[in-house]
């Protein structure tokens, strides 16, 4: 009985999501063909003027076609789908949603030339303050601390950094500043929350206000009136030899500031921490089972302690890479919502580093074609195309990749016997 | 039975100490955040600073000009005159029912981050039916704009909850989408040009119609923005406790609330009232927006009031998810945001200090044991603090 619900739910499942990809198809056609001629051609340019050491020719297609056969495949996809269902449908689903959103390039692009290099390069910067926000929740929701505060703590590292980076006139004083500011925050968080046992959610709520207020009333009676005391040094992109010389490849990875680097470098080393160390296994046993951790000899506060100070300090860092790597000055506010699209992150990425990493890459990628569109003058209303990223983000989650798992004692203060 | 009688034993003095004891953390908490609030201004003073380079004397002296000045406008801007009081009360109203929507979802184990986007979406709907319907009496057409707003933030936030009905998927994640979604089609109806702005080159509504106006309560003093929209406010908060407590559809919500399996065994449809609490949710939400439309401005901009979603949260945070909690967190942040905005034209104190205040209140009234340590009293034994959330809120 129960096996045969269980079936029968995976066949609705599968039946969903053929049509959901059918339904890509059939938007390819009806949102971009009207309007399109077959004498539009569409050009991607693949070069970045930063030196890569050979340059690739530009791929130049007819729009009409090209839009035709993103459609058809899309479209066969989702028959195959229909009739024989793939194994693996989230990667089906990727590729589906890949198709569409290169059929909207094609078209937005059409009599234009688009930088395919230079639109994944600013997704992927872009998403670089989301990574860190949704790995700090990461950090510290393994342990079982629910962190609403991410917000905070990167505004508070964001403030700091402009301040001590102006004051110290560097870059490195700065992002000290940043992770002790963020690191602050989140102690402030776990005392709260490991002390005095309030609930995860009010605590996480009072950091996100305090520090809007406390942030933003520095900064209109000192930064404000002082200009130098918001003018930080900055983080300067490093080319690494050799690699950044790679067409594509090189200006995508490997000509970035340290920051990015070191919060791609983050990305793997938490992944490998969480599943591969003893600290690993004891930070999921401290969030999956704290009693039973505790049994075994683990200390359940500290562990949340270092794991939600050390998650404060990569917000810290996220806020350091605002000020530090991007814009060179703090504004109040700066962090527009990032440290919120970064839970979301996370929980789309199912808690996990690499998940965390591709899905903010969506938001980025949001992020970047925002800028883009308003330079290429795409006949939508650019409102539509930018609610496109948060609209697919709901229809995946609903249709397909389905619940994600919080750590079982996510949120949950625990108290000794 | 025998449980009850040491609460017979006790003195008839007990229920007032309890009493005490439960005003006294939350007044405790206030004072506290005010007094920090007073060190904050004073070491940010340049003035006082440079007094007590003069001597010590002199530093205290030209720091307690500095806080009697400020402060003095604070509580003149929140409480002075006839019209300060009443622009507190004004803008506690709004307040009220975004606090109530995020504290029903709360009760029904639902954390609807969206109030956000809800109140976007309500403004959206009822300042269309404010300007677009002309020529009906004032009883059909304000109740109908209202209606409007209800509606609009119901639709917003029902999606969500369909979705985490039928599909289980987050409603954090979707109501943080939904945000942005609002935003931008709230951009795009209202953006010069788009469908819903005024001829011209500004990026706001229509006027609506004097029929769809929240009546003033002082219509002889036009300076006054004190509404009737305050009394639907407090209408809407019983209305809740009632629903919540008193009825059989409120009981399920709570119940759902707190342990969704008991409810399913329960025989409680789980999605049927995940959808309608996070649409009751949504109404009151989109009926916060109203309240500046109808009661206030009278048209809606374009980048219009934010920060509610986040304040919303708080508020039902402080009010323990209780409607007449939500009341009067809602007068406490209205008081400090009157306040702190006089305090900023008189004393030139930026008007942020209102979060640091709103943020150490929230700490202070979450964790008593520090107010108590402060003051060294004790507290109730149980049932102290705030209701929890439940984590991500896992079914």
């Amino acid at each position: 009985m129960t096996t045969d619900t269980l079936l029968k739910q995976e066949v609705r499942k599968a039946r969903i999501m053929g049509i959901i990809f059918l339904v890509f198809a059939l938007g390819i056609v009806l949102l971009f063909l009207p309007g399109t001629t077959g004498a539009n051609r569409t050009t991607f340019t693949l070069n970045m003027t930063r030196g890569e050491a050979l340059t690739l020719p530009d791929l130049t297609f007819g729009t009409l076609p090209g839009l035709l056969i993103f459609a058809t495949i899309a479209a066969f996809l989702g028959a195959w789908q229909l009739a024989r269902g793939f194994r693996n449908h989230n990667a089906v689903l990727g590729a589906v949603v890949g198709l569409f959103v290169l059929a909207f390039l094609a078209w937005a692009a059409r009599d234009k030339s688009m930088n395919i290099t230079g639109m994944v390069q600013s997704t992927l910067l872009r998403a670089i303050p989301i990574v860190l926000a949704a790995l700090s929740g990461i950090m510290c929701e393994k342990a079982g601390v629910v962190n609403i505060g991410i917000e905070g703590m990167m505004l508070s590292g964001a403030f700091l950094a402009a301040l001590m980076g102006s004051v110290t006139q560097s870059q490195w004083g700065g992002l000290i500043a940043a992770l002790i500011g963020g690191g602050l925050m989140a102690a402030l968080l776990a005392v709260l929350a490991i002390k005095y046992k309030v609930s995860q959610v009010v605590a996480g709520t009072a950091i996100n206000i305090l520090a809007t207020g406390i942030t933003s009333y520095f900064s209109s009676r000192y930064l404000q009136t002082n200009a130098a005391l918001n003018s930080p040094a900055t983080f300067r992109p490093i080319a690494i030899p050799v690699l950044s010389k790679i067409p594509i490849i090189g200006p995508v990875f490997f000509n970035h500031s340290f920051v990015v680097y070191l919060t791609l470098i983050l990305v793997v080393v938490i992944h490998v921490m969480l599943n591969y160390t003893r600290w690993g296994l004891r930070t999921r046993a401290v969030g999956e089972h704290p009693r039973a951790a505790d049994t075994l000899g683990i200390n359940v506060f500290k562990t949340r302690y270092i794991n939600v100070i050390l998650g404060g300090m990569v917000a810290g860092l996220g806020g350091a890479y605002l000020v530090l790597s991007s814009v060179a000055r703090f504004d109040e506010l700066m962090t527009a919502g990032k440290g919120f699209i970064g839970l979301a992150a996370m929980i789309f990425g199912n808690w996990a580093p690499f998940g965390a990493l591709g899905s903010s890459l969506i938001f980025g990628f949001a992020d970047s074609l925002q800028t883009k569109l308003a330079i290429m003058r795409v006949p939508i209303p650019s409102q539509f195309l930018l609610m496109a990223p948060y609209l697919v983000t709901m229809i995946v989650l609903a249709g397909v990749v389905g619940q994600s798992h919080a750590p079982a004692a996510d949120g949950v203060p625990y108290e000794k016997e | 039975m025998s449980e009850q009688k040491p609460q017979l034993a006790r003195s008839w003095m007990a229920p007032l100490k309890a009493l005490g004891r439960s005003v006294a953390v939350p007044l405790l908490a206030v004072a506290t955040a005010l007094l920090i609030g007073a060190l904050l201004i004073i070491i940010t003073d340049t003035t006082v600073i440079a007094a007590f380079g003069d001597g010590i004397g002199q530093g205290f002296k030209r720091a307690w000009e500095v806080i009697s000045v400020a402060y003095g406008a604070f509580f003149f801007g929140a409480f002075g005159d006839m019209y300060h009081f009443t622009e507190t009360l004004r803008i506690a109203t709004p307040y009220i029912f975004a606090g109530l929507a995020v504290a029903v979802g709360f009760q029904g184990g639902l954390f609807n981050v969206g109030a956000e986007g809800q109140y976007f979406i309500g403004g959206l709907t009822s300042v269309f039916v404010g300007y677009s319907i002309t020529g009906l009496p004032w009883f059909i057409h304000l109740p109908l704009a209202l209606l409007a707003g209800a509606a609009g933030g119901a639709l917003w936030a029902g999606i969500v909850g369909l979705l985490k009905a039928k599909t289980g998927a987050h409603e954090v994640i979707n109501t943080i989408m939904m945000n942005y979604i609002a935003y931008r089609l709230a951009e795009f109806m209202l953006d010069v040009g788009g469908p819903m702005a005024r001829p011209g080159y500004r990026p706001v509504s229509p006027e609506i119609q004097p029929s769809a106006y929240l009546p003033q309560f002082f219509p002889s003093d036009t300076t006054i923005r004190f509404n009737v929209g305050f009394f639907l406010a407090l209408a809407a908060a019983v209305l809740i406790w009632w629903l919540l407590f008193k009825t059989t559809l409120g009981y399920e919500i709570r119940t759902v609330g707190q342990n969704p399996r008991a409810a399913r065994y329960a025989g409680i449809s789980v999605p049927r009232i995940i959808i309608i609490t996070m649409a009751l949710s949504g109404a009151l939400a989109g009926l916060a927006a109203p309240m500046d439309i109808l009661g206030v401005i009278h048209f809606m901009p374009n980048a219009f009031a934010s920060g509610y979603g986040f304040d919303a949260i708080a508020l039902a945070l402080l009010g323990n998810s209780h409607p007449a909690g939500v009341v009067v967190a809602s007068l406490l942040f209205g008081a400090l945001r009157a306040g702190a905005s006089n305090m900023q034209g008189v004393a030139k104190i930026p008007i942020d200090i209102t979060s640091i205040l709103q943020g150490l209140i929230i700490v202070f009234i979450a964790a008593p044991a520090i107010i108590r340590a402060l003051y060294r009293f004790r507290g109730l034994e149980k049932g102290e603090g705030l209701i929890t959330t439940r984590g991500w809120g896992q079914m």
